[in-house]
């Protein structure tokens, strides 16, 4: 039954469809026909996306199964194939994106919800919003001339030298690896995290704020005690957003990381990732199996962004609707 | 005042001064990556950069005409593949779905709009270049216009449906049938928005370099038709930024900063757009 | 309506003009190792005859073979030889045989960034297999020092600097090292793409090269001209007799001799590790891979050309870019090869 608004006014008993000739005879039959053909396409290439990286990774699933979760190695000379270090450097690097970004980005969007004047606050969206729009090829850019020889001159000695006996800070430092990637992810990921961030905190109702503050509680309190956690389900939304933009996050990667499979507690090791490594050697794959253990690794990264994505979209509608008062 | 309020007055503006300086750090990251592209790239843009194609490995000068070239013919196709798609299918779930079908496809655009573009990479290599056996443009305006879909879809979708009734309902009275009232009176009213969408779209999607890896390739000449390999800013940038060159990568800076311009250029036009309100008067 | 007409016939005429097609393009893709060389002979090429175009995509001898079997480019480049079963998958996919053409002869040189050493350093092969076996760690290791008496070695850990990506190069490095150490051969193996014990992984030779360059204390390997373009410091290898020879034209145009003679007819040849006094014992020939069959006669046509073009005045250009012309016995050999390609 059509629902939307564009419905005659005088149609009879229930609302919606006239009779098919007469839908025919208007040429509505013929748009609504041809539009619908456009509205499936959609589903098809999704349903058929799904079923490419199914089919391409058959051999790579059949011959390690699960394994392939747990294996280290990523040898094409013997023909044996794990995901683990690729794995392990996408989560890595995007941990290290999240540990930065989410206070700088929540504190930035407390800022713009609570304490700057409207006209600021929307300026400085607008410019946040320019920020996540620069490709990834070009904080790559930023990441290969600026970040890698400031993590070898200035970051490395300054965590290496007071804090070195952590294994995570354990030398030595090639410039390249995880917390230069961790940081170039960092900065891309802010923007999300602040925009929608902006938002929730926005939406908060003002009534929550003022009882706060008629009980005497600072502007501060109010916020972190009361408004905050109001939005928190929201935040955390963002937050999954984020980490799914830098889970698939390809070009700065790669540009960044090093590019070895290595598993290391030490944040200055150059590791990998799975979306980098696949465009490193997807053109190059020589070998049925190799080249389905690539897409096996492509298929991983989907279902990891789809239960991300999937998660955060339920947290920021919980939010909103609680704070437009829809009770849960 | 109690040394107990004195106290939490300060932890207040502290804290309050802090989330300040995290905003101000977030918006000056902005500035700063202007400003080392302007810086770097600046003085290499020059006519030769703009007009000239690639030198040999380790000779100096050459530029990057074919890249630019390239990209616009890539955003041109995927534009005319992905944003017919998405617009025409945002009608249909605006004007004529029921809501069963509409979740679907909405369900199946986020979930496209998710996918790495890495993974979009994989699927039109297997979907277009392997069938027909080359690299070609096409090959990555497909890649792009996939993107392009998802976003086109629900932005659509979302300011068809924010076009007041009264403007429907005026249309029909007048006689119009229902697809004359969608081409002629709620399409147009809702333009601004869509145009905004599909702009935000493009400048998205100007910047991917993962998908067209495997699908564009890259091309040393000017790329003729579609059917030809093709290079793109974006890889040129990639692929000069990791060489030992340093001739190279004073130009992957220049592309960088053309790039940059480009994109931020066509968000600041859709946003402006946008913010002119939708032109629907109240009466 | 009217303004929507206009628009579509606007970039349907635009497509048009952009559709026009003037000029044979042919695509190949593959080894970095020549990529200065290819360039620049295409460039000329181009120049001599403006209607062919030859766009050649350095990404790989790994991408480069694998393309060449899928079908997507026209021919490939490599310089690590396309083993029997690759032969195969490509007789089995495309339905000809693939050919090898050597175009030239190169030498892949162990270049480092050690901080107060500006000079040739001496590697022996043991040396070399334990830096990239991860065992010798430190560049002051008695391994390095013993052959380099009078230059002052730091304590530095070695960053061990290799490809990340599917790489000729590598099977270059990975075949002379299977050949002098019997730990690296059972270990990692000789193939264009291995499991390295350690080290960061660069693209292309030009992604190693650019690490080198920024990485204090690494070693890598890297054809000749990339060091020699890029002026940082590549050192000398003991060879089979005992000398330590440093990459020149004449130390590979020496290793090269003995298979000249030699040469088998699919001209798929390893001469690491040469025996000679004066042989440079990392060098290699490099190889264009020209499938047999072509479907469409103006680009075999123009591909014949080119190879012909190639082996008499393309090799005049070799010797300005660090590599050495191929031996006269192997030119012969190869004009006649031109021939079979149908």
């Amino acid at each position: 039954m059509a629902t939307s608004g564009t419905t005659l006014p005088n149609a009879g008993p229930a609302t919606g469809s006239r009779s098919f000739l007469s839908r025919l005879r208007d040429g509505d039959e013929i748009a609504r026909l041809i539009t619908l053909v456009f509205a499936a396409t959609v589903v098809l290439i999704t349903l058929l996306l799904v079923y490419e990286l199914w089919t391409n990774s058959a051999l790579a699933r059949a011959k390690f199964g699960l394994h392939f979760f747990v294996t280290q190695v990523w040898d094409p000379v013997i023909d044996q194939y794990g995901a683990l270090p690729f794995m392990y450097g996408t989560l890595v690097t995007s941990a290290l994106a999240l540990l930065i970004a989410v206070p700088l980005g929540i504190g930035a969007a407390i800022f713009l919800a609570e304490l700057a004047p409207p006209r600021i606050s929307d300026t400085l969206q607008f410019f946040i919003d320019l920020l996540a729009a620069v490709p990834s090829v070009i904080y790559g850019l930023l990441g290969v001339f600026i970040i890698v020889p400031l993590m070898r001159t200035v970051i490395f000695p300054g965590l290496n030298k007071p804090l070195g006996f952590m294994p995570f800070f354990k030398g030595p430092s090639y410039g390249v690896g995880f917390l230069t990637a961790g940081i170039v992810l960092a900065i891309m990921v802010i923007p999300y995290i602040i925009s929608v961030s902006r938002e929730v905190l926005l939406s908060v109702p003002r009534d929550q704020r003022e009882a706060a503050l008629a009980l005497g509680s600072t502007r501060w309190e109010s916020t972190w005690k009361v408004v905050v956690p109001f939005a928190k389900t929201g935040i955390l939304g963002s937050v999954f957003l984020a980490l799914a933009r830098a889970l698939g996050e390809t070009m700065a990667v790669t540009m960044v990381i090093g590019n070895t499979p290595t598993i290391s507690a030490s944040l200055f090791s150059p590791g990998d990732s799975i979306a980098s490594v696949i465009a490193n050697q997807f053109t190059e794959a020589t070998g049925d199996l190799y080249l389905q253990s690539l897409v096996a690794l492509g298929l991983v990264l989907f279902l990891m962004t789809f239960i991300l994505n999937g998660l955060a979209r339920i947290l920021i509608v919980l939010t909103t609707q609680k704070g437009s008062g829809v009770p849960t | 005042m109690s040394a107990r309020v004195k106290w939490r007055r300060f932890v207040s503006n502290f804290m309050l001064t802090l989330t300040g300086l995290c905003a101000l750090v977030s918006v000056s990251v902005l500035f700063l990556i202007l400003g080392y592209l302007v810086f770097n790239g600046g003085t290499s843009i020059n006519w030769a950069f703009l007009t000239q194609l690639p030198k040999p490995v380790g000779e100096a000068g050459g530029g990057m005409a074919n890249a630019i070239v390239g990209s616009a013919k890539l955003l041109l196709a995927a534009s005319l593949f992905g944003v017919p798609i998405g617009f025409l299918g945002g009608i249909y779930l605006a004007e004529f779905s029921g809501s069963a079908v509409a979740s679907v496809v909405r369900y199946s655009a986020d979930l496209l709009n998710g996918v790495p573009s890495i993974v979009i990479g994989i699927f039109a290599y297997s979907m277009v270049v392997l069938p027909f056996r080359h690299f070609s443009t096409f090959a990555g305006a497909f890649a792009l216009g996939l993107m392009m879909i998802p976003i086109t879809l629900r932005s659509t979708e979302e300011f068809l449906n924010g076009v007041p009734r009264y403007l429907r309902e005026g249309a029909m009275a007048l006689g119009a049938s229902k697809w004359k009232t969608i081409a002629s009176v709620v399409v147009p009213a809702a333009y601004r928005g869509i145009l905004t969408a599909i702009l935000l779209a493009l400048a998205r999607v100007a910047g991917e370099t993962a998908p067209l890896l495997f699908t564009a390739f890259g091309n040393r000449f000017w790329s003729q038709g579609w059917e030809q390999p093709t290079a793109s800013l974006p890889v040129m940038i990639f692929t000069y930024a990791v060489s030992p060159y340093e001739d190279w990568h004073r130009q992957a800076w220049a592309a960088g900063l053309v790039l940059l311009g480009l994109i931020l250029i066509i968000n600041i036009l859709a946003r402006t757009i946008l913010s002119r309100g939708i032109a629907v008067p109240r009466s | 309506m009217k303004r929507i007409a206009v628009l579509v016939v606007g970039v349907l005429a635009l497509g048009a003009i952009v559709w026009a097609q003037n000029g044979l393009l042919i695509n190949g893709a593959g080894a970095t190792f020549p990529y200065p060389i290819y360039s620049k002979w295409f460039d000329e090429y181009h120049k001599k005859y403006a209607n062919i175009q030859f766009n050649y995509q350095s990404v790989g001898s790994g991408a480069g073979i694998k393309q060449t079997t899928e079908g997507t480019v026209d021919f490939g480049a490599t310089d690590g030889p396309m083993n029997d079963d690759q032969l195969k998958a490509f007789q089995d996919k495309r339905g000809s045989a693939i050919l090898h053409f050597p175009t030239v002869l190169g030498a892949a040189v162990p270049t480092y960034n050690v901080p107060g050493v500006t000079g040739a350093l001496n590697f022996t092969p043991e040396a070399l297999a334990g830096i990239f076996l991860g065992k010798i760690t430190k560049w002051n290791d008695p391994a390095i020092t013993g052959a380099n008496k009078g230059v002052d070695l730091p304590a530095n850990d070695i960053v061990v600097v290799h490809r990340s990506d599917g790489s000729g190069t590598t099977y270059i490095w990975t075949d002379y090292l299977s050949k002098v150490s019997d730990e690296w051969k059972s270990k990692v193996s000789k193939n264009t793409s291995v499991n390295w014990p350690v080290g960061l992984g660069g693209k292309g030779n030009e992604g190693v090269t650019g690490l080198i360059k920024q990485t204090p204390n690494s070693i890598g390997y890297v054809e000749l001209i990339y060091a020699a373009q890029n002026n940082i410091p590549y050192g000398a290898v003991k060879n089979s007799s005992g000398n330590f020879v440093k990459a020149d034209l004449a130390g590979v145009s020496a290793a090269a001799a003995g298979a000249a003679k030699e040469m088998p007819d699919d001209f798929r040849v390893s001469i690491t590790n040469a025996p000679g006094k004066t042989a440079y014992p990392i060098s290699s020939f490099t190889w264009l891979l020209i499938p047999q069959k072509f479907q469409d006669a103006g680009k075999r046509d123009a591909v014949k050309g080119f190879l012909k073009w190639m082996l008499a005045d393309g090799q005049n250009y070799a010797e300005g870019l660090s590599y050495a012309k191929l031996p006269k016995e192997v030119v012969e050999k190869e004009k006649k090869a031109i021939n079979s390609i149908q």
